[in-house]
């Protein structure tokens, strides 16, 4: 138990998605201009991250990995050059059910989300968690833990950097810095804060 | 001639895709702490947004628009999945410490952006040249954030040292912060300063704009 808090901990904080390895940055720079539409795309990447992370780790151990395929009589078979196009593809498969999953039987949640689960499609935040979970060698306690980690993460990160843009644009700016020039100024600053967390360990 | 010229060295200056369009920011600060990465993903980058692009363009006509994005990715994945290969063949080490950001070129924007926005309704040849000029600009970035990271985080350029550190008897004191994630926001936030100030065409309008003081002594 102590393992999965610690491992929920260090991704939500000390290895934060957006902050320390830069992923999901492109749609993290530009749908942060509201808490409200922020909030909303913070919520659809964890739903998404806590389901495609765990089927990626599945979908790795049990037919990718080098020996995963003995149950099928080919011992000897390494899949593993095949994760790339493998992952993506069921990133982009569970994206489109969820999509349609709810739009049948949450409708509400379907309007508040709708906008952004294609745009979930190609945020780099969900490739990375696979990656990591399959370059860490997770299992599949540890890869659900870390997929909810990462996107409440995620979503901390992009939430308070639109609270942030929400007060800056009162500011006074130099010209040329304007927009995005202090919006990556100001993320520079939030990660140095989150670098603070790096000593902590449960 | 001039248009071809135009379309591979427009993206570098005046459209760049990560200054500009916002696109493929992700790996341009996590690749950047050394040259040797940064030049690596440099072409990677540049020999997928370039083949991903003349591929996507001549299937163009007979793609349903419908499943057009499925499509994309699956050219991309493979593309990223043969530059992995060799990269993993040619150059190990480089590809152990770039790890996951190999992988995440499929969903690194500019190769998406170039394919959907440009691919879709040009002709192959001018297609690939546009995924060239694109890399080149992304390139440009990287080398850019690159270069200032290691001359003044760890004093080498490329691994040679150019600068001797305190610690090898030398004189310079290397800078910490350079090497670590936080720096490169702040040198590419620095980077679209000082492009907007020349070019002061792609300044964004501000929402809100203060107030003149009328009065000298309220200031």
């Amino acid at each position: 138990m102590e393992q999965y808090i610690s491992l929920f901990v260090k991704a939500v904080f000390v290895e934060n998605m957006a902050l320390s390895f830069f992923l999901g940055m492109c749609t993290f720079l530009a749908i942060s201009k509201k808490v409200q539409t922020a909030i909303g795309l913070g919520v659809a990447v964890i739903v998404v991250l806590a389901i495609t992370t765990p089927v990626n780790n599945l979908l790795f151990n049990l037919l990718l990995k080098e020996g995963a395929l003995a149950w099928a009589g080919y011992p000897d078979v390494d899949l593993s050059f095949l994760g790339y196009i493998s992952y993506i593809g069921v990133i982009a498969a569970i994206v489109q059910i969820l999509e349609m999953v709810l739009d049948k039987f949450f409708p509400a949640l379907y309007n508040a989300l709708g906008v952004f689960l294609p745009l979930i499609t190609v945020n780099c935040a969900i490739m990375g968690a696979a990656l990591f979970m399959v370059e860490r060698d997770y299992n599949f306690g540890e890869s659900v833990v870390y997929g909810v980690g990462a996107g409440l993460g995620w979503a901390l990160a992009i939430a308070t950097l639109a609270g942030i843009r929400e007060k800056l644009k009162y500011s006074d700016v130099p010209a040329g810095l304007q927009g995005l020039g202090i919006t990556f100024v100001s993320v520079g600053l939030m990660a140095l804060g989150f670098m603070s967390f790096s000593g902590v360990q449960l | 001639m001039s248009e071809t010229r135009d379309m591979i060295v427009k993206p570098i200056i005046s459209n760049n895709p990560i200054a500009l369009q916002i696109l493929g920011v992700c790996s341009a600060l996590a690749v950047t702490s050394n040259l040797k990465t940064a030049l690596v993903m440099t072409l990677a980058v540049m020999v997928v947004t370039a083949f991903s692009s003349m591929f996507v363009s001549m299937i163009r006509n007979h793609m349903p628009s419908s499943i057009r994005i499925i499509c994309q990715m699956t050219i991309i994945a493979s593309l990223v999945i043969v530059v992995d290969q060799i990269l993993k063949a040619v150059a190990y080490d480089t590809s152990k410490q770039l790890s996951v950001f190999v992988g995440l070129i499929i969903t690194n924007c500019i190769v998406m952006g170039r394919a959907e926005a440009f691919a879709m309704k040009n002709e192959p040849i001018p297609s690939f040249l546009d995924g060239i000029g694109n890399g080149l600009g992304y390139g440009a970035v990287l080398m850019f954030v690159g270069f200032i990271r290691e001359l003044f985080g760890s004093g080498s350029l490329f691994g040679i040292e150019i600068l001797p550190l305190v610690t090898n008897d030398g004189w310079y004191m290397s800078n910490g912060l350079l090497l670590l994630p936080p720096s490169a926001f702040f040198i590419i936030g620095m980077m679209i300063w000082i492009i907007r100030s020349f070019d002061t065409s792609q300044v964004e309008k501000p929402d809100f704009v203060i107030c003149k003081n009328s009065k000298k002594e309220a200031i």
